[in-house]
C-alpha cells in the first residue's frame, strides 16, 4: 500500500511544471492517508528522517536483507533541505572516501530510474571546477590525481577549453579548470522518493507526519522510540534527521551528542535564456568566486558559500526563524556580483525567486556517521556540509554494511561520531565553529591549516609558559598543542599569514627544533594523549586487556608494551602503550583523537563487573617529553638517580620524584625512537616540574620543541601513527609489526584468527616509507598526504603521511603498497620481495617524483654519532 | 594686535552676518569687512587651497548679492537654506572688539597662519579616511548598561557618545551617570560660551545637585551624619566619564562644601509630610541651585588666589545644559539654553519619526519672547530682545553663569574691583551690556518635560547646537535609527512577482552596500551622527572629500565653517519598556 501511495504522490508531482509548486502538490496527496495507519508496535531498526539520508539507510539496508524496518519523517517525505538541494553531484572532494561515496551515489542514482520507474532527472552534466590562482589550480590538480586513481575521468584543462566547454563564462581570469565530465545533476527530492519507493517495495514501512519524541534507552542499549503517534519497540535506532539531528541527539535522556549546526544558504534561480540553456550544460564551480552555478530549467541556478555565514536555529527549532527565513538580497550581493563577472551576459536575465535553505554543518567539515559511543544501537548519519546530495548513496551504503555487519566495507574513522567528544556539543562552540567551516568549503585548502575558532578549550597548564615562549599551537579534539616555537627574533606577523603548498616558513625553525632533539635535548608538552587507568582487585584487569590486546601484556611490573587494540578482522582500533603499574593495574596511553572511541570500545567489550575499573586520567596528567641524548643528564640530575640504561631499561616505567615533587611516572620511552623519557605529571606539579627541567636542562642545551619536529622525527623512523597511517582496515602483519603480536601468548584475544589466517595467507598491502629522491625541497610542491603511489607505472596505493626528514635531507611520505592484478584489478598478495623489486613514484599534485620504496627504517639514524672535525664553535652556543 | 584686529574679529565671526537682516549685515560687513578681505585674499587663493575649494563651488550656488552678505559663511547658508529653524550662530556675543579679545585671547588668525609661512608651498590639506576616523573618532564614548543573568533590567540599553571641538579649547562638556542612591540614569550637553569654565564646573556639578535633590531624607541623614562622624560616605553617582572627560581637583573641596550646605538645607527644610520625590521638581531646585552656588562663589571669593580666579571665570563665563533623567519608563529632560533632546521614534511601517522633549530658548521662541518682556517693565520691551540676542548680545534667553546678565552693575563693579588683576584687566569682563536696567536679565532655570517610554522610543539624541544648526532633526533621528538597526530595517528588497533582471538587482545591491558602508565605519552612532553633520554634501551622503577638508581646517578657522559638537545617543531597551507597560 505504501509503494502505490508513494508512486501516486511522484505522478501527481511530474505533472506540475513548477519548482514552486512542489509543496503543495505534495501536501495535498498524503495528508489523506497518513493518519488513519496505525504505527507498528515493534520493529527492528528504526529510521528517523525522510531525506535523503533517511531514504538512502532505509534503501540498503532492506537490499542488504534486513526488512523489519520503520522509517519515520516528521512532515513530509524528501521535504526537508532534501527538497531546497541544488541537485548537484559532485565527486570532487578532498578525501577519498568521500569521492567514493559521492561516486557511488552518482553510479546509484544513474540506474535508479530504471530500478525503480521514478523519473530522477538525473543528467550527467559533467562539472567544472574553476581555478583563478595558481594555488587552486594545484589543489584541483590533486584532487584530479586522486580522483584518477579511483577510476573516476577527470582532467586538468585550459581556460580555453573551458569556454568550450561552456557557452557563457568569461574566462579571462582562469588560469585553469578541472573537468569532471561524468558528474551530474539531479532532482534530490525524486531521488529520495525513488530510494523511498524502492525500500518500500522491499518491505520497509514509511510513515510520515510522525515525529520522533525521543529514544528509549535501557542499560546503553536502545529499545525502542517514542513518536508522538506512539511507542515503537525495536533493536536500532538511526537518527537521519538532517538539522534537527542535534537536538533530537540531546533529547535522550542518555543524551547522544552530535555536533552539527545550521546555517542559511541561498541559491537564485532565473527565468530560461531567450535560447535556453542546454540541458546538458555543465555545471560550474568557481571555488574563488565563491559560487557554483548549474543549468536550471534553461536558466541557471546559482548559489554559493559566503564569507559572513548566518548560523540559524543554535536554540533548535524555532517557528519564528523558520518564518523568517526570507530570500536576503543584500546577504547575497556578494555572491550575485561574483556570478555577473563570471557570466557578465546573464544581466539580462529575469530573476525566479532567491531560496533559502538551511543547510547542516559539523565542527570539521566532515559529515557524522556511525554509532554512538553512549548508546548501542543508536546509529547517526547527518551534518552533510551542504554535499548531502552527492554523499547519501555511499552513506546510506556504508551506514548500511555498519549495522548489519558491525564495520564499513571502507576506512571511515574520518567520519565516525566517535571523532567528536562531548566538548564538541556546546551550542555556542558550534555556532561560533560552523561559521568557519562554511566559508571553508570554499577556501583554499592548504596543508596544516588549522581552524581559528572555538580554540583555547582544553590546555595543558603550561599553556601560557608555552605561550610566552613562542609556541603557536594546533588543535586536536579540542587540545592545543605547541606546533612550533618561534624563535624571538622572528617576524612573527609573516609567520602567522603565509600558506603554502611549497616549502613552509617555519622551515628552519622546525629545523633547529630537530637538531636539538638529534644532539642535545628537548622537551615537548604531549598533555593531549588519552591517558586510561584499568584496576582491578584481581586479575580481571590482566584477563580483559590480555583479551583485547594483540600484545603479551602478562609482564612484569614496571615493563611497557607497545599493542594493538584489534577488531575481529585484525585492523586496528587503537594502537596504544601500556604500562603495568602493578599486578593488578595498567596505564594506558592512546592517541588524543581515541578518548571516546577507545573507551567505548573498552566499554563494550569489558564485562560488568564492580571489581574491575576504568578511568579516564587524561585531566590528571600532564604529559612531559624529554626527547634526545641529554634527557638522561637532565632527569639524574633532578631525580639524584642513575637514569643510565642499567638502572633504567628501555620501556621501562617507574614512579619517582623530581625536583621536589614526588609521584611522577618516569617512562623511558619516546614517541618518536629518539632516546628520552616521557613523563607523567600530576597537574598540580606540572609548572614545577617544567620550570626545573628548564633550569637544569639549560646547561645540556634544552629547548622547547613541538609536534612539528616530533612528526618529523617519527617520520623519518618509520612510526606509523593511529588515525593518520594506521585505521580499522589495516593489520599489525601490513605494517611490519609482528613482534608487537604475540600470536601464541597462551590466550585467545580479538582478532587472533583473521592475524592467524593472514600470516597463513600473506597480506595485501604493505606499509612502506618512501624517501623522495629526484624532489627539490626548495622548488617543488611539498608531498602532505593521500598522494597517489605508483610502482613501475601501476597506481599501487596512496600515502597516508609525509614530512621532511632534517638528518636524511630528503622527503620521507609512508603509505600502503597494494598489488592490483593487471588483468582483473583484484587485490593480491603484497610481499616483501613485490615492495623491493619495485621503482615508485609519488604523485604531487600531477608531477611524479622517483621515490625509494623501505620496509625498514634508515640504520643510520639510529646510530648518529658527530664526527670530531665537524665540531664548530656554534655547537657550544645554547639552544 | 594691530590695528587691524578689530575690524577682522568682526569678519570672522559669520555669527553676525547670518544673524541680521540681510540689508544690515551685508552692510556691516562691507562697512567693516572689505578692507580685511581684500588684505586676505592672496591667502585664500593659494596659500590656503582647502578652503578656497569650499568657497568656491558653493558660491557658484548662491545668488551673487548673498555672498556679500555672507562674506566666508556663506556654505552654511547653502547647506542649511532647507532648515529655517536656525539663524545659524557661531559666536553669541556680537563681536565688539573688547569681546574678541577675550574670547579669543590668541593672536589673530591671519597672523598665526602667516607665520607658519603657508604661502611659500601651497599644499592641499588633504586627510585619508583613517586619519578622518582617528579625529573623528578621538572622544568617542560607549556605555553598554551591564546585564544581570543575562538580563538587563535596565530601561537604557547603553549610550554613544562623542564631541567634535571647533574652538580651541572645547567649549562644550558632556556628562553621564547612574544614580547609585536612587534609581535611574542621568545624562547631559553643557555648551559653554565665553571659555568653558562654566561648562567644565557645570558638567562637573550638576548631576550630584540633581542626584542630592532627588535623595530621600533619610538617605540625605545617613550621608550627612557619615560625613560629620568622619565615616565613609555612600557613593551617589557612578560616572561613565571618557578619559578627556576632566573633574577639577584643585575645587573639589569648595564644591563639596556647597553641595553639602545643599544637603543640610534640604534636611533642614524638611517638613517630613511628603516623601514622594517629584523628579520635575528636584530638577528644577537642582539647576537653581547650582547657578545660585556659582553666583555666591564668586561673590564671595577665595582665599586661594587660584581658586580665586576659577570661581569669577566660571561666573563670568556661560554654559547652557540639557539634561535627561530616565528611570525606568519615566523619561525627564530638564533644559536651559539652546541644547536640544529629541526622541527617535520607530513607526510600525520601520521609518523613523523624530519628537522634540526639550524647548530652545532663544528668540525662535516666541513664548521666551514673551517671558522676558513679561520679567521687564514695558520700555525696556524694544531693547532687551534686540536682533535677536539678549540684549543684542547673548543667543541663548537661558544659561547658567553669565553674572553679567545676572548681577547688579554696582555687583559687578565691585567683584571686578576687588578681584584678581587678569579679571581687572579684561575688557570684557569691565564691558556692562547696553540697556543693563533691571537684572536679572537671565536665569538658570529650566523648563522640564516629561514623557512616558513606550516601546516604540528607540533612543534619545542630546546635542549640543554644533549638531542642530546644520543638521534637521528629522535627519539626524533617520540617520541615528538606521544605524543602531543596522541592515536589518532597510528594508528587505524581495522580488516579488516583478520583473527584475540580474543586473537590475545587481546595481540596486551595490547602491545600497555603499549606503551601508558608511555606516558600519563608526562603532559609535554619535560618531556617525558627526560624520554626517560635517561631511555631508546636498544629497544627503558623507562626501569624504568634503569631510576631509572641514577637518583639517586649521584651528583658527574651523570655528567659522562649525561650531563645537556633542552628542549623546542613549538607546532604549524595548523590551523592559514594553515589559512595565504590560504591568500595569
Amino acid at each position: 500500500v505504501m509503494f502505490y501511495r508513494l508512486l501516486s504522490i511522484v505522478q501527481r508531482q511530474r505533472t506540475s511544471p513548477g519548482w514552486q509548486n512542489w509543496s503543495s502538490a505534495r501536501s495535498s496527496a498524503s495528508v489523506a492517508k497518513a493518519h488513519s495507519i496505525a504505527l507498528p508496535t515493534q520493529t527492528q531498526v528504526v529510521i528517523c528522517g525522510g531525506g535523503v539520508m533517511g531514504t538512502s539507510v532505509a534503501y540498503h539496508l532492506s537490499k542488504m536483507g534486513w526488512k523489519d524496518i520503520v522509517l519515520l519523517e516528521q512532515g513530509r517525505l524528501a521535504a526537508g533541505s532534501t527538497r531546497f538541494c541544488a541537485g548537484i553531484l559532485s565527486t570532487a572532494r578532498h578525501l577519498t572516501v568521500e569521492q567514493k561515496m559521492a561516486d557511488y551515489s552518482n553510479k546509484l542514482y544513474h540506474q535508479l530510474e530504471q530500478e525503480t520507474g521514478i523519473q530522477t532527472g538525473y543528467i550527467r552534466t559533467g562539472s567544472i571546477c574553476l581555478a583563478q590562482t595558481q594555488d587552486r589550480l594545484i589543489s584541483l590538480k590533486r584532487i584530479n590525481s586522486r580522483l584518477n586513481v579511483i577510476g573516476i575521468p577527470s582532467e586538468i584543462i585550459s581556460p580555453k577549453k573551458v569556454a568550450e566547454l561552456h557557452p557563457f563564462l568569461n574566462v579571462h581570469d582562469l588560469v585553469g579548470a578541472m573537468h569532471v565530465p561524468e558528474d551530474a545533476v539531479v532532482s534530490s527530492a525524486d531521488v529520495a522518493l525513488a530510494l523511498a519507493s524502492a525500500a518500500s517495495q522491499n518491505g520497509v514501512q514509511i510513515y510520515d507526519r510522525t515525529t520522533v519524541l525521543h529514544v528509549m534507552v535501557k542499560k546503553g542499549q536502545v529499545t525502542g522510540v517514542e513518536t508522538d503517534k506512539g511507542q515503537i519497540e525495536c533493536q536500532y535506532f538511526v537518527n537521519c534527521a538532517g538539522q534537527w539531528a542535534y537536538e533530537l541527539g540531546l533529547s535522550n535522556e542518555e543524551p547522544v551528542s552530535i555536533p552539527l549546526h545550521a546555517c542559511e544558504h541561498f541559491y537564485l534561480l532565473t527565468r530560461p535564456l531567450e535560447t535556453p540553456l542546454q540541458s546538458n550544460t555543465p555545471t560550474v564551480v568557481d571555488a574563488d568566486g565563491r559560487i557554483y552555478i548549474r543549468n536550471w530549467q534553461g536558466g541557471i541556478l546559482s548559489g554559493g558559500f559566503e564569507k559572513n555565514p548566518k548560523p540559524i536555529f543554535t536554540e533548535g527549532k524555532n517557528q519564528l526563524e523558520i518564518q523568517n527565513l526570507q530570500e536576503d538580497w543584500d546577504h547575497f550581493e556578494p555572491l550575485l556580483s561574483s556570478l555577473l563577472r563570471r557570466m557578465p551576459e546573464l544581466e539580462t536575465l529575469e530573476i525566479v525567486k532567491l531560496v533559502n535553505c538551511p543547510e547542516t554543518f559539523t565542527p570539521d567539515m566532515r559529515c557524522i556517521m556511525g554509532e554512538s559511543p553512549v548508546v548501542q544501537g543508536y546509529f547517526v548519519l547527518a551534518g552533510m556540509n551542504s554535499a548531502g546530495l552527492s554523499f547519501g548513496g555511499g552513506a546510506g551504503k556504508y551506514l548500511a554494511e555498519w549495522m548489519v555487519h558491525g564495520y564499513p566495507s571502507e576506512n571511515v574513522w574520518e567520519l565516525d561520531l566517535k571523532r567528536f567528544g562531548a566538548l564538541q556539543s556546546s551550542r555556542t562552540f558550534l555556532r561560533h565553529r560552523v561559521m568557519e567551516v562554511m566559508p571553508l568549503i570554499y577556501d583554499l585548502k592548504v596543508p596544516r591549516w588549522d581552524f581559528q575558532t572555538g580554540r583555547q578549550l582544553r590546555t595543558s597548564p603550561l599553556y601560557d609558559r608555552l605561550d610566552a615562549q613562542g609556541a603557536r599551537w594546533m588543535e586536536k579534539h579540542g587540545f592545543e598543542r605547541p606546533k612550533y616555537f618561534v624563535p624571538p627574533d622572528k617576524d612573527l606577523l609573516a609567520l602567522e599569514q603565509s600558506k603554502t603548498f611549497y616549502k613552509p616558513d617555519w622551515f628552519d625553525i622546525v629545523e633547529s627544533e630537530v637538531k636539538c632533539c638529534k644532539e642535545a635535548v628537548c622537551v615537548i608538552d604531549m598533555s593531549s594523549f588519552t591517558k586510561f587507568e584499568i584496576t582491578s582487585t584481581g586479575d580481571q584487569a590482566l584477563e580483559i586487556l590480555q583479551y583485547l590486546f594483540s600484545n603479551d601484556l602478562d609482564v612484569p611490573v614496571g615493563h611497557i608494551v607497545h599493542t594493538g587494540m584489534l577488531n575481529d578482522g585484525g585492523g586496528y582500533e587503537n594502537d596504544c602503550s601500556i604500562a603495568r603499574l602493578s599486578k593488578r593495574s595498567f596505564f594506558m596511553i592512546s592517541p588524543t583523537d581515541q578518548q571516546v572511541h577507545c573507551w567505548a570500545w573498552l566499554k563494550k567489550h569489558m564485562p560488568q563487573d564492580s571489581n574491575l575499573l576504568l578511568e579516564d586520567v587524561t585531566w590528571k596528567y600532564t604529559a612531559l617529553n624529554l626527547i634526545g641524548p641529554r634527557a638522561v643528564d637532565v632527569l639524574s640530575e633532578l631525580s639524584y638517580a642513575p637514569m643510565t640504561p642499567d638502572h633504567f631499561p628501555s620501556l621501562f616505567c617507574k614512579e619517582m620524584s623530581v625536583g621536589y615533587a614526588n609521584g611522577i611516572r618516569v617512562m623511558s620511552m619516546t614517541h618518536t625512537g629518539e632516546p628520552g623519557f616521557m613523563l607523567y605529571i600530576p597537574i598540580e606539579y606540572a609548572l614545577h616540574v617544567y620550570n626545573e627541567v628548564m633550569s637544569v636542562g639549560q646547561k645540556y642545551g634544552i629547548r622547547n620543541a613541538g609536534y612539528y619536529a616530533l612528526r618529523s622525527l617519527r617520520i623519518e623512523k618509520f612510526f606509523a601513527f593511529w588515525g593518520q597511517d594506521l585505521n580499522t582496515l589495516t593489520t599489525p602483519l601490513e605494517c611490519g609489526r609482528e613482534s608487537r603480536v604475540k600470536l601464541d601468548k597462551g590466550m585467545d584475544f580479538i582478532g587472533r584468527d583473521a592475524l592467524l589466517h593472514q600470516r597463513q595467507n600473506g597480506v595485501y598491502k604493505r606499509f612502506t616509507m618512501f624517501i623522495l629522491d629526484d624532489h627539490d625541497t626548495d622548488l617543488d610542491l611539498w608531498p602532505w598526504w593521500g598522494e597517489p603511489i605508483y610502482r613501475n607505472g601501476q597506481y599501487v596505493g596512496n600515502t597516508t603521511s609525509s614530512a621532511y626528514s632534517y638528518t636524511l635531507e630528503r622527503h620521507v611520505c609512508l603509505g600502503f603498497v597494494h598489488n592490483f592484478s593487471e588483468d582483473t584489478g583484484e587485490e593480491q598478495v603484497v610481499t616483501a620481495d613485490f615492495i623491493n623489486r619495485g621503482e615508485y613514484e609519488i604523485d604531487i599534485g600531477g608531477h611524479r617524483f622517483q621515490a625509494k620504496a623501505k620496509l625498514y627504517p634508515v640504520a643510520s639514524l639510529y646510530t648518529h654519532k658527530r664526527r670530531k672535525d665537524d665540531v664548530e664553535l656554534s655547537d657550544l652556543h645554547g639552544k | 594686535s594691530g590695528p587691524r584686529a578689530a575690524p577682522s574679529g568682526i569678519l570672522l565671526h559669520p555669527s553676525k552676518v547670518v544673524r541680521e537682516a540681510p540689508g544690515r549685515g551685508r552692510a556691516a560687513c562691507l562697512r567693516s569687512g572689505i578692507p580685511v578681505r581684500s588684505s586676505s585674499l592672496p591667502l585664500f587663493s593659494d596659500a590656503m587651497p582647502a578652503p578656497t575649494q569650499l568657497f568656491f563651488p558653493l558660491i557658484r550656488n548662491c545668488e551673487l548679492s548673498r555672498i556679500y552678505g555672507t562674506v566666508c559663511y556663506c556654505h552654511h547658508k547653502h547647506l542649511c537654506c532647507s532648515s529655517p529653524y536656525f539663524p545659524q550662530s557661531r559666536l553669541r556675543y556680537t563681536p565688539h572688539p573688547a569681546y574678541a579679545t577675550f574670547c579669543r585671547p590668541k593672536e589673530n588668525w591671519w597672523q598665526y597662519t602667516q607665520g607658519r609661512r603657508y604661502a611659500s608651498t601651497p599644499q592641499k590639506f588633504y586627510l585619508t579616511p583613517p586619519q578622518v576616523n582617528s579625529i573623528l573618532k578621538a572622544n568617542e564614548y560607549s556605555f553598554k548598561v551591564p546585564e544581570f543573568d543575562g538580563k538587563n533590567v535596565s530601561s537604557v540599553l547603553g549610550f554613544d557618545s562623542n564631541q567634535l571641538p571647533a574652538n580651541a579649547p572645547i567649549e562644550d562638556r558632556r556628562s553621564a551617570a547612574t544614580c547609585l542612591q536612587t534609581r535611574g540614569m542621568l545624562l547631559g550637553v553643557f555648551d559653554g560660551h565665553a571659555g568653558c569654565a562654566c561648562s567644565q564646573a557645570v558638567s562637573e556639578r550638576l548631576f550630584y545637585y540633581i542626584a542630592v535633590s532627588l535623595l530621600p531624607h533619610e538617605t540625605l541623614l545617613e550621608i550627612e551624619n557619615a560625613v560629620e562622624s568622619g565615616r565613609a560616605l555612600l557613593p551617589i553617582l557612578q560616572w561613565h566619564k571618557h578619559p578627556n572627560d576632566y573633574f577639577s581637583k584643585e575645587a573639589s573641596k569648595l564644591y563639596f562644601n556647597s553641595l553639602r550646605t545643599y544637603w543640610q538645607e534640604l534636611i533642614d527644610l524638611n517638613t517630613g509630610e511628603s516623601t514622594d520625590i517629584d523628579v520635575k521638581e528636584a530638577l528644577i531646585n537642582a539647576f537653581k541651585r547650582l547657578d545660585n552656588d556659582i553666583s555666591l562663589e564668586a561673590q564671595v571669593g577665595d582665599p586661594n588666589s587660584f581658586l580665586n580666579y576659577l570661581v569669577l571665570r566660571v561666573a563670568f563665563s556661560g554654559a547652557t545644559a540639557c539634561v535627561a533623567h530616565v528611570d525606568g519608563v519615566d523619561l525627564h529632560v530638564a533644559n536651559t539654553g539652546d541644547s536640544r533632546a529629541m526622541l527617535g521614534v520607530q513607526e510600525e511601517d520601520g521609518s523613523w519619526s523624530a519628537v522634540t522633549l526639550s524647548n530652545d530658548h532663544n528668540a525662535q521662541n516666541e513664548r521666551e519672547l514673551e517671558r522676558l518682556k513679561l520679567e521687564h517693565p514695558k520700555n525696556e520691551a524694544k531693547s532687551v530682545v534686540k536682533q535677536d540676542r539678549l540684549l543684542g548680545l547673548l543667543m541663548p534667553f537661558r544659561a547658567f553663569g553669565d553674572v553679567k546678565f545676572k548681577w547688579s552693575i554696582d555687583l559687578q563693579k565691585r567683584v571686578i574691583e576687588s578681584g584678581p588683576d587678569q579679571l581687572n584687566d579684561n575688557e570684557y569682563t569691565k564691558f556692562i551690556p547696553p540697556n543693563y536696567y533691571t537684572p536679572p536679565y537671565l536665569t538658570a532655570e529650566p523648563e522640564v518635560t516629561y514623557h512616558r517610554l513606550r516601546p516604540q522610543d528607540k533612543f534619545l539624541v542630546l546635542a549640543t547646537d554644533g549638531l542642530w544648526e546644520t543638521m534637521h532633526r528629522q535627519d539626524v533621528v533617520r540617520i541615528v535609527g538606521e544605524y543602531l538597526t543596522g541592515m536589518h530595517h532597510q528594508q528587505p528588497i524581495a522580488v516579488g512577482g516583478y520583473k527584475v533582471t540580474l543586473g537590475q538587482m545587481h546595481g540596486l545591491l551595490t547602491e545600497r552596500r555603499t549606503k551601508m558602508s558608511s555606516v558600519f565605519e563608526d562603532q559609535n552612532a554619535a560618531t556617525h551622527l558627526i560624520r554626517h553633520a560635517v561631511g555631508n554634501n546636498e544629497f544627503g551622503t558623507v562626501d569624504h572629500e568634503r569631510l576631509s577638508k572641514m577637518l583639517s581646517l586649521p584651528e583658527e578657522l574651523a570655528r567659522m565653517y562649525r561650531d563645537d559638537i556633542t552628542i549623546i545617543v542613549v538607546q532604549f531597551n524595548s523590551h523592559v519598556v514594553g515589559a512595565y507597560q504590560n504591568q500595569e
